[in-house]
């Protein structure tokens, strides 16, 4: 394998890792506030259909991604208010958002568009286009840094880089503001945090919110900048993937970016060659495609290294009286 | 407890929950400028008005029956077993199997090893995530889910390199041989007007049995009491002696092999072979029709058979208002997830606030 050749293999590791990365971001917040959230592969799906719609519909990318977050948030807020307001079942919201977006998606779509699901192809201004960094050009002549520089890190589109920026702010505000403690708190201890005097619903509301801008961004970013419009069960499992990730992760920004790298280069390599032969031995692409959820349920399993999950996580918050 | 008599449980709320799942379905349906009233005659004309139509609703609904016990019994222990999708396409395998490899002299005998071959390997599917649940604690739900997906790359992994008949492209088993083809409705009641092609088999029986089987479990067994006892408090089980780890252990592999049951009538009763995605989302219903069936067998039955016309009628309704995408269906199941599971509170606390009133004013 010369150094051409893994280049474009990182190059689509980290195409394929920035959705994984926001999903499992928005997952983060979501479960750090005691919200366990099995909705993420659904709040995409209705992302990338929202997006890709009106960025069809208006010829604007950015008022898509707009749409495709105000969507994901809609159905973020059902979430929040079956789980925190109706204090139901927060697993069965999940799995009944993740219907409802596969649902919704193809029926609309269809009625829309009547492309069979689809929508038309986004051309122009109606898809994020890849960006050059400053001196992309300038240095590419230079050994092993420009490569490195102009074919890897530059030439991406906008949402990888928000993706990217996304990982130290969500550290600075978990960990560094007056918010991200009482947000970790409420995924903790809600009661402590309660007779503190500090709204528990407000902070679960906030953090499911977030959860929903996130999925919102990742979704659009499967549909108008990876792809060039929706297809029908777009988002392809990779709502489970980022869940995978986030537990990978063990619930912090940080892990959260090397597990989602991880995964995406799983996928890469999957996507680049078929079957791997080391010897006599042949690995098949499907225990590849398997690979992040063996890894995951070892995690968690708790032989290496244990996942230990907010200790809030999945309980409605009932006030005393 | 009992803030509304139990009819109202069993009966009003699930009624009341399932009226709002369809309003909603029925404003889609407004929305995308067909009449509700007459996609809902089309539904039911083409799920129930004919031995045709009936033929499929039953079939689908002896899937559902199956995946829908399956969660059900693993709600009673109150663990969320949302894996049946992957229980049920290791079944399959169970299935494809016992009927691939062992020549049977008759349907009877090879139903009866295909039923113990189902319920194995579905079984075996659950065990992993029961025992990590059981001994180290990992939330089943999230390895449910990873076994699914594992279970979906091992299934055409197989199909692929071991099972797959040379020279035919398709990822799929040979088909089963004569003796291993179950009667269907045509061949048990030809006079009810079943078309020879018909999918409802023999397997709708076990179905039936499976339903009754649970009802003894749960109901009348020490096992079952157990169960329910740990579902209702772990603390208070554990003080009375009952084991944590068996319970989670036996209701985990019970529900994995109902679900993994689905299989002797989807692959051995209707497809005849073991294709690429035998479940076709079935061990997901099983969510829903577990949560409408009060995870009862009595409602487990008719919340399949509810959701075996949606499914037949959804067909048909695909057919005959081509603006309505069969993915409709899954709006419906959906809202009926999201009503009566997510948003029971909603529905709830009003209800039992009217009864609580009434209660009052009789005093």
């Amino acid at each position: 394998m010369d150094f051409a050749t893994i280049l474009q293999l990182l190059d689509s590791t980290v195409r394929s890792a920035t959705p994984l990365l926001l999903a499992c971001l928005a997952g983060l917040y979501s479960e750090r506030s005691g919200i366990f959230d099995i909705g993420l592969e659904g709040k995409m799906l209705i992302s990338a259909f929202f997006s890709a719609s009106v960025a069809a519909f208006t010829g604007n990318v950015w008022i898509g991604l707009l749409a495709g977050i105000a969507a994901s948030m809609v159905f973020a807020a059902l979430h929040g208010l079956a789980s925190i307001t109706f204090r139901g079942n927060q697993l069965i919201s999940g799995v009944a958002i993740n219907f409802l977006a596969a649902g919704m998606t193809v029926v609309l779509g269809d009625s829309w568009f009547q492309l069979g699901g689809r929508t038309p192809q986004l051309v122009g201004d109606g898809r994020f286009r890849d960006i050059t960094l400053p001196f992309a050009e300038a240095i590419a002549d230079v050994p092993l840094v420009g490569p490195i520089y102009s074919d890897l890190i530059s030439g991406h589109s906008i949402l990888v880089y928000m993706a990217f920026f996304f990982v130290p702010l969500t550290w600075w505000v978990l960990y560094r503001t007056r918010f991200g403690l009482r947000l970790r708190a409420v995924g903790e201890n809600p009661a402590a945090v309660d007779t503190a005097g500090i709204s528990v619903v407000r902070a679960r509301y906030s953090a499911v919110l977030i959860c929903g801008v996130l999925t919102g961004i990742a979704g659009a970013y499967l549909a108008t900048s990876l792809a060039a419009g929706f297809n029908k069960d777009m988002s392809a499992g990779r709502g489970f993937i980022a869940l995978a990730a986030l537990i990978f992760a063990k619930w912090r920004p940080w892990y959260a970016l090397y597990a989602s790298l991880l995964f995406g280069l799983l996928d890469a390599v999957g996507a680049r060659y078929q079957n791997i032969a080391i010897g006599e031995f042949v690995i098949p692409v499907q225990f590849m495609q398997a690979l992040p959820y063996i890894l995951t349920v070892v995690i968690l399993a708790g032989f290496v290294g244990k996942a230990i999950p907010p200790r809030a996580g999945g309980e409605p918050y009932v006030k005393e009286r | 407890m009992d803030k509304m008599p139990r009819w109202a449980d069993v009966a009003l709320i699930p009624f009341i929950n399932l009226v709002l799942a369809l309003a909603v379905s029925a404003l889609v349906v407004l929305y995308i400028g067909e009449s509700p009233v007459e996609a809902l005659q089309v539904m039911i004309r083409g799920s129930v008005g004919s031995a045709y139509g009936w033929g499929f609703t039953l079939y689908y609904a002896t899937n559902f029956i199956f995946t829908g016990l399956g969660v059900a019994v693993a709600f009673h222990a109150r663990m969320f077993n949302i894996g049946g999708e992957g229980q049920a396409a290791l079944g399959g395998l169970g299935v494809a199997m016992v009927s691939l490899y062992i020549p049977w002299p008759h349907w009877s005998l090879a139903l009866l090893g295909a039923t113990i071959g189902a319920a194995i390997f579905g079984a075996a599917w659950a065990a992993i995530p029961a025992y990590l649940q059981a001994k180290r604690g990992s939330h089943i739900v999230i390895t449910t889910i990873m076994f699914n997906f594992i279970a979906s790359a091992l299934l055409v992994y197989l199909l692929v390199n071991v099972f797959r008949v040379p020279g035919n492209m398709a990822p799929e088993t040979a088909r089963f041989a004569e003796g291993a083809r179950l009667p269907n409705a045509y061949d048990v009641a030809p006079w009810l007007g079943f078309s020879r092609s018909t999918p409802l088999n023999v397997s709708f029986f076990v179905a039936v049995a499976a339903c009754i089987g649970v009802w003894l479990m749960i109901w009348r067994t020490r096992l079952g009491y157990e169960i329910r006892a740990y579902g209702f408090s772990e603390p208070g089980a554990v003080y009375a002696g009952i084991n944590p780890v068996r319970i989670i252990m036996i209701s985990m592999l019970v529900s994995g092999g109902l679900s993994g049951l689905m299989a002797i009538n989807s692959v051995m009763g209707e497809a005849e072979r073991l294709v690429i995605d035998p479940v076709q989302g079935a061990g997901f219903v099983g969510i829903a029709v577990a949560l409408m069936g009060r995870s009862h067998p009595v409602g487990v039955f008719l919340a399949a058979l509810l959701f075996g016309m949606l499914y037949q009628g959804g067909a048909e309704l695909e057919f005959e208002m081509p603006a309505v995408s069969r993915e409709m269906l899954l709006v419906i199941q959906a809202l009926v997830i999201l009503f009566t599971g997510a948003l029971d509170n909603m529905v709830r606390t009003p209800v039992a606030r009217v009864f609580l009133s009434l209660r009052r004013e009789r005093a």
